[in-house]
């Protein structure tokens, strides 16, 4: 909302403050203001000139020489190049010297072989905004009023000696959505008073109910209409004062009449709605819902097809507008219009949301029905209207309003005592001050038994609860006052849970491990939301997504992960770790909301050990990332329990895949990137891996005790073996461990070969087995005999094995 | 033969002084000290001298043997002395060349600001709450004062999945959930999560951010002490010197509701670039939840009060560090992360 501080000043006194200070406190007490535009900052030397004479430039066709009275002696001959520039126009001159916006200097010049003394300007050249100026102006320059005086200051007549206040309000502030509301804000603020507009006006003896018949249909949706009418109105620009007003306040002139309904929607934030009356041409306003189907072009020209549940004002025959949200075009006041109508009306504010959001019509009168106008003024600005038609239109106002009225405009009334104030704010306010406070707002209240019973003025809509009187008084009594404590209330322990405490230790862990945390979003395509996925549910997928790419929640972090390696691998960081924490989406949960599942998911491409001068450069195979889940096993205590096998998925490599079992439950997985998936991503081998983490965060384990230093020697044995290429390290390591006996203390795999010095299909395996007895030393003999057996064993399975 | 024994010892001095190495050293020990050389062979040929003069004779013959080794044994430690420090030297290094690199991630910038200010409100007797993405819409706007209709509901724009069903906009669910779990016990509970509102990412919006909101519960929670606490909030997270002050505002599940400005950090309030020329900036909303809130969470307003408060990790964090653009903080580009290892102060 943009407030015109001349404008403001109609209704509350604010001499003897500064806008800057004025914008500080009204943003301090409640309503923030975004900016304070001074417009006539940047603009000096601006006057009205008088043309004279207007001629084609010999040398130019575009350009017209002008002699032109700005006041002194001896007209100006000023170049012009608009095409509307005229003889006998009052215009608006910027003199040599003079200042425009932007820090454009005015100075003599020459065009064309012609001297020019300034510059004739349009409106965008003084700094209005292209939407506001008056479309006979739009493309040329502004023309003045006869009546203005040459060498006038210009800036007075078009309103820019004055400073903008912007508003940036609060959905709650809808009576800040007028100047009477920012009028009395700014008097409970400045402990001023404020200044009605006049609403007395003539009227004829011939009553308008004569001409005009009203019913309401729909009166839940509908319940006050006003009409009243203005004849012989002449149709044509409005006073300079009104069209200043209107571009301060961001609304384009029309015409008079039209204007005039703008002027009082933004004085008292009530719509009016302005008719022709012989267009609608039944003497008769029906305010029903439409039917089926119904059709109806508004007046920006579109047709818009209606519901049974929007709401219609018709002439008896057809509708002539959307009601609160948009006119006909069938009715529209035009340059010929003589008699105007005039609606002043309460429309439901859900109802008038409801129809505006489905056509996709948000206009001022729409975003204000929708907030709920003030009931007690509805019928007053169809008067103030009906005067300043009178006033500036020439109209004969028809006595009388043609009027239905089912509206409910008594004050809420709301019981708060002191005391409650003070305790909610942790704060002592005097009694008297809460007065006052009550009376530069102008809440009419009463004190009866130490409560103030208060009748909160039916424009702030947002005034029912004792709550909402605290804020009123805290806010102008000052936060500032507010003193610091601290909540006073049982101690409560605090504290992250089990679950946060392991999760964070996770994070530290895979970042010890060298992997960087990584975000990314949870919603992707719908094609890519079930890639990698451990386990695939319905996908869940937005209504109205706002693009396909944005569309479905995901059901593994891989995806997105993996982009993230592909972008900083297109950025020359060749080596890149990274991993994720995070929930996925899979669908048919309980409550119809999906099952969110916090997974933890890493990525690993490039170079993993050396990189430095010293060399040694490996690149990360399946075995680095391994290690990383085996560590963080190790880290949540579930090493003995966290199994692997191999597995197989879609877009991982089918002989690199491993599954992660958790009690022989697949809990994660671990693979390379399949070459084809590499190649359309882009990227060298990489490994991933994805693990249900909330899986392994509630697995219970055992309380951490401490096991006795063995106090004898433990006795290591080596195991060489050769065996066929499928065999694997798990198999061996199971028949070793099932023939070992209970002094088997650790097997080691410590050298694997399966290159060229050995047989085709066959691979060399060592182990390295520690034994150990917790009671004593071990002989060399018991320890040969459990190796002997283990020997015989593997054997047994078509081991060779080598010494 | 006492002229004997005193050649002897110049001769043997004079080796020892002569000799290069511990190798030709050992044969000048073995030369003059050794079962056969000449000093011993002197003390062999003692009984041959007359009784008297025996242990006149063998005093001498020791104190020269004593001399002899202790110049040996000094000389012998020089000697390997020096071939400590040849072979010390041979073995130097370029102590300038770089280290090995250790290889460690670090926390996303976002998750250290989060810890951060959990770990905070923990210190304050805070739980940390967690709730769904997907959310019903009872949850995210009708417990929370925002009925369907709302106008409110336009400030946030949302991505439904059903029409009961959402992304939620805000971690303000996880305070109603939070309240029907609590059944009327007072509580302090801050909620750090991600949220979704329908936007277009550019630099300074993200369809897809995070959030940490507050909610303390209990008998006469007063305004006072929501300003208490985001007092002492503000100075750990911006530093002892930050003042903070409160301007009313509008939440519908809060009522008084307040912003809250801290005094700017970069030019400490005499206005700057990050202040907008203020000397303040906003970093939360907040304010006294709303009676038809607690109501709805199963608490008597009667009885109850309580305040909130909720700020956006991703402004923290780029007032804080400076940065720019939103979207950094969904790209994962490690030049950006990495940079978000040290410790600060
Ligand atoms: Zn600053």
């Amino acid at each position: 909302m943009k407030i015109s501080l001349n404008w403001l000043s109609d209704y509350v006194d604010i001499e003897g403050v500064e806008p800057a200070e004025l914008a500080e406190k009204i943003t301090r007490s409640g309503i923030e203001v975004d900016a304070v535009d001074d417009r006539s900052k940047g603009l000096k030397n601006i006057v009205v000139g008088h043309v004279l004479e207007c001629n084609r430039h010999p040398q130019a066709d575009k350009l017209n020489i002008c002699r032109v009275d700005v006041g002194e002696e001896e007209p100006s001959q000023i170049i012009c190049g608009a095409p509307n520039v005229a003889a006998g126009q009052k215009v608006v001159v910027a003199r040599p010297g003079a200042r425009l916006p932007g820090g454009v200097k005015i100075k003599k010049a020459k065009l064309r072989g012609e001297e020019s003394h300034g510059m004739i300007c349009s409106l965008q050249e003084l700094g209005f905004d292209g939407k506001v100026v008056p479309k006979a102006y739009a493309s040329g320059i502004y023309v003045l009023p006869a009546d203005a005086r040459p060498g006038e200051d210009a800036l007075a007549l078009l309103g820019l000696d004055d400073t903008v206040l912007e508003l940036d309000l609060t959905p709650n502030r809808s009576d800040a959505l007028s100047m009477l509301g920012v009028a009395y804000e700014t008097a409970a603020i400045l402990s001023r008073d404020v200044k009605l507009p006049e609403t007395a006006h003539e009227e004829a003896a011939e009553p308008a109910s004569g001409h005009l018949s009203l019913r309401i249909d729909a009166p839940e949706a509908n319940p006050l209409y006003a009409a009243k009418i203005v004849r012989n109105v002449k149709v044509g620009e409005s006073p300079e004062w009104l069209k200043a007003r209107l571009m301060a306040a961001g609304v384009r002139p029309l015409n008079n009449i039209v204007d005039i309904t703008n002027y009082v929607l933004m004085e008292y934030g009530q719509p009016l709605h302005a008719f022709d009356y012989d267009r609608l041409g039944t003497g008769e306003i029906a305010v029903r819902h439409a039917a089926e189907g119904e059709v109806i072009q508004t007046l920006d020209g579109t047709e818009r097809k209606l519901e049974p549940h929007h709401l219609l004002i018709t002439n008896g025959r057809q509708p002539v507008a959307i009601a609160g949200v948009m006119g006909g075009a069938n009715s529209e006041v035009h340059d010929g219009t003589t008699t105007v109508v005039i609606e002043a009306a309460y429309f439901d504010p859900a109802s008038v949301r409801k129809t505006s959001r489905e056509l996709g019509l948000r206009s001022d009168a729409s975003t204000r029905f929708e907030k709920g106008v003030d009931t007690n003024r509805v019928i007053e600005a169809g008067e103030r209207a009906a005067a300043l038609m009178a006033d500036l239109a020439g109209g004969e106002v028809l006595s009388g309003t043609v009027l239905f009225d089912a509206l409910d405009k008594e004050p809420k009334r709301v019981t708060v005592s002191p005391d409650f104030i003070n305790e909610r704010l942790g704060m002592k306010i005097p009694f008297e001050e809460m007065e006052e406070i009550l009376d530069r707002l102008q809440f009419p209240y009463e004190a009866v038994n130490g409560q103030f019973v208060i009748d909160a003025p039916t424009r702030r809509v947002d005034i029912s609860i004792p709550e909402d009187i605290v804020e009123e008084i805290a806010r102008l009594y000052g936060y500032d006052e507010i003193p610091a404590t601290l909540p006073v209330m049982e101690s409560l322990p605090g504290g992250l849970t089990l679950y946060q405490k392991k999760r964070r230790s996770v994070r530290r862990y895979l970042e010890g491990a060298g992997l960087y945390q990584a975000i990314t979003y949870s919603l992707t395509s719908e094609q890519e939301s079930q890639q990698f996925a451990l386990e695939t549910a319905p996908v869940t997928r937005l209504l109205m997504p706002m693009s396909e790419e944005r569309s479905t929640l995901r059901q593994s972090l891989l995806p997105h992960l993996l982009e993230a390696v592909t972008y900083n691998t297109a950025r020359q960081t060749s080596s890149v770790a990274l991993y994720e924490v995070g929930s996925v989406f899979l669908g048919k949960g309980e409550d119809g909301l999906p099952a969110e599942v916090e997974h933890a998911a890493g990525a690993v491409t490039g170079e993993w050990t050396g990189g430095g001068w010293q060399g040694g450069q490996k690149p990360v195979d399946f075995y680095t990332v391994k290690g990383i889940v085996e560590g963080l096993a190790a880290e949540l205590g579930l090493s003995g329990k966290l199994t692997f096998r191999k597995g197989a998925m879609d877009g991982l490599h089918p002989g690199r895949t491993a599954d992660v079992l958790l009690d022989g439950e697949r809990v994660g997985i671990i693979g390379q990137l399949h070459p084809s998936e590499q190649k359309a991503r882009d990227l060298k081998d990489t490994i991933v891996f994805e693990l249900n983490l909330e899986r392994l965060l509630k697995e219970k384990t055992e309380p951490l005790l401490y096991t006795p230093v063995p106090k004898f020697p433990s006795i290591s044995r080596d195991i060489a073996l050769v065996v066929p290429k499928a065999i694997q390290a798990a198999t061996l390591q199971t028949t070793i461990r099932a023939n070992a006996g209970n002094m088997l203390k650790d097997i080691r795999v410590f050298d694997v070969y399966e290159g060229d010095r050995m047989e085709e299909g066959l691979k060399s395996i060592a182990f390295s087995l520690t034994y150990l007895d917790p009671e004593r030393t071990l002989t060399d003999e018991e320890v040969s005999e459990a190796h002997c057996r283990i020997v015989a064993a593997l054997e047994e399975e078509g081991a060779q094995v080598r010494n | 033969m006492e002229q004997q024994l005193q050649q002897l010892k110049e001769e043997a001095l004079e080796a020892i002084a002569s000799a290069a190495d511990v190798k030709s050293l050992n044969g000048v020990r073995v030369k003059y000290l050794g079962k056969k050389g000449p000093i011993t062979d002197l003390l062999k040929g003692m009984g041959k001298l007359p009784a008297e003069e025996r242990p006149k004779m063998g005093a001498l013959v020791n104190e020269v043997r004593g001399e002899v080794t202790a110049e040996l044994e000094s000389r012998m430690a020089a000697l390997e002395e020096e071939a400590v420090a040849r072979k010390l030297d041979a073995e130097s290094i370029d102590v300038t060349l770089p280290g090995t690199p250790v290889k460690t991630g670090n926390h996303h910038p976002l998750t250290r600001i989060i810890e951060e200010i959990e770990d905070f409100f923990i210190s304050m007797g805070y739980e940390v709450a967690e709730g769904p993405e997907v959310e019903k819409d009872y949850y995210n706007f009708e417990a929370l004062n925002l009925p369907k209709g709302h106008p409110a509901r336009d400030m946030q724009d949302s991505f439904y999945i059903t029409e009961d069903i959402l992304l939620r906009t805000h971690t303000s669910p996880v305070q109603a959930r939070t309240m029907e779990i609590k059944k009327g016990k007072p509580f302090k509970i801050i909620c750090p999560g991600k949220v979704y509102r329908r936007d277009n990412d550019d630099a300074t919006h993200s369809h897809q951010f995070t959030q940490i909101e507050g909610l303390v519960v209990g008998e006469d929670i007063r305004m006072s002490d929501l300003k208490g606490t985001l007092d002492r909030f503000a100075k750990k997270m911006f530093g002892e010197e930050r003042e903070i002050r409160l301007r009313p505002s509008y939440f519908p599940f809060t009522e008084p509701s307040v912003e809250m400005d801290i005094s700017c950090f970069k030019c400490g309030g005499s206005g700057c670039n990050v202040c907008k020329k203020t000397g303040w900036i906003e970093i939360l909303g907040a304010g006294m939840v709303h009676p038809n809130v607690l109501r709805m969470g199963g608490y008597d307003p009667d009885v109850h009060s309580g305040f909130a408060f909720g700020m956006g990790p991703e402004r923290i964090a780029m007032l804080k560090y400076g940065i720019e653009d939103i979207r950094h903080f969904y790209t994962d580009d490690l030049r950006f992360i990495g940079q978000f290892r040290r410790t600060e102060g």
